[in-house]
């Protein structure tokens, strides 16, 4: 999906842009998103190192048994496919729960984490488990019980009661992941019936 | 509650590091190496993100940079005002998967015209905290494990993040209206 996806956005933006007369923005535009990876990556490496030594520590002391023993109840509707009491779990657990605080800098290492670790389940094959299409739907819905950023902003913004949004933000979140969770279901159903 | 999370959020990673070591030195553990061990990962993840990364950035920048975006804004404003999505934050809606930082700057500018405590501003503010840029974590996630057929993820992280925005504008018309 994301082959076709990448190549009509490219072809589609490069042809309008010389319908438009904005070759030069786009020119600029894609050295720009270059230089973008790079600093994106440069903030993430440092998190990055700091939880997978924090999680190795973790794994050495068997803590990370504990956290996928407590995560079972939820893992068996969640990811059903994955051995219970698997380190992936726990890691899991660990991403979500950053998630919740709105540690989006602590989120992302943990959750790669975990990646990487159903990526073992799957025995590192190029095309994604049912597990992992669930966790990124679930990391891409969002669940945040504390959304720092924007708070930061409508403080910055000199909002009378920046937290008022803070009710509305977790019922949507808990919506769009419901639903995120359920579609992922259905359509794991379907490419099964198709036999793909 | 609410400053009960936020103290929460501001000890959980002292916290949770001070109980990992711990727990670790009584099992005897050597904490220090086995750290290090783990956190010298840390760049060889990040490089291999790096092309799919680069990749999703680039072709997202010249969608927007040419004008496509705009032509696409404009073909679905109708249809999602007639779903009940205020045509302010259609464009919100539409970035929000695609980009952080491009979100982020609507949402300014959302919350600077119209004011943080407006309708506007208060709606903007919950649809851009209550959903994750879809496409970012895709290239970061998957390309952290070198997986290509992402298979559908995406499209149900993208009906993840439709569904968000009108629980937002649904929670906040009846909250706010």
């Amino acid at each position: 999906m994301l082959n076709k996806i990448w190549f009509t956005m490219i072809i589609i933006g490069i042809i309008i842009a010389a319908i438009n007369g904005r070759m030069e923005e786009v020119s600029i535009a894609i050295l720009e998103s270059a230089e973008d990876s790079v600093m994106i990556v440069v903030k993430l490496i440092g998190p990055m190192a700091l939880w997978l030594g924090i999680m190795k520590v973790a794994e050495e002391a068997r803590l990370t048994d504990v956290l996928a023993k407590l995560f079972k109840p939820l893992a068996k509707i969640l990811f059903p496919e994955v051995p219970k009491n698997h380190p992936a779990l726990a890691s899991i657990m660990m991403n979500l729960s950053a998630n919740f605080l709105g540690l989006g800098n602590s989120a992302t290492p943990l959750g790669i984490k975990a990646m990487q670790q159903l990526q073992e389940l799957n025995s590192g094959k190029s095309s994604a488990s049912d597990a992992m299409c669930t966790f990124l739907v679930i990391n891409t819905s969002s669940v945040t019980l504390l959304p720092t950023t924007i708070l930061a902003l409508r403080i910055g913004a000199g909002s009378a009661q920046p937290t008022e949004i803070i009710g509305t933000t977790v019922f949507a979140t808990f919506c769009s992941t419901v639903v995120g969770i359920v579609a992922n279901k259905i359509l794991i159903k379907i490419s099964g019936l198709r036999g793909v | 509650m609410i400053n009960l999370i936020n103290y929460f959020s501001q000890w959980a990673i002292p916290l949770i590091i001070l109980l990992i070591l711990i727990a670790a030195f009584i099992k005897k553990v050597k904490v220090y190496e086995v750290f290090t061990d783990g956190a010298v990962e840390g760049i060889a993840v990040g490089v291999k993100i790096l092309p799919y990364l680069l990749a999703m950035l680039m072709a997202i920048a010249i969608f927007r940079a040419s004008g496509a975006l705009d032509i696409v804004l404009n073909q679905l404003a109708k249809p999602l005002s007639i779903l009940g999505i205020p045509k302010e934050v259609i464009p919100l809606a539409l970035i929000r998967p695609l980009s952080g930082t491009g979100s982020l700057g609507i949402v300014t500018d959302l919350i600077n015209q119209y004011g943080p405590d407006s309708f506007i501003g208060r709606l903007a503010s919950t649809m851009q905290g209550s959903t994750e840029t879809t496409f970012y974590v895709a290239a970061v996630y998957f390309g952290a494990i070198g997986i290509k057929n992402s298979r559908h993820a995406i499209l149900a992280g993208l009906l993840a993040d439709l569904a968000g925005f009108l629980a937002a504008v649904f929670i906040c018309r009846l909250v706010f209206g």
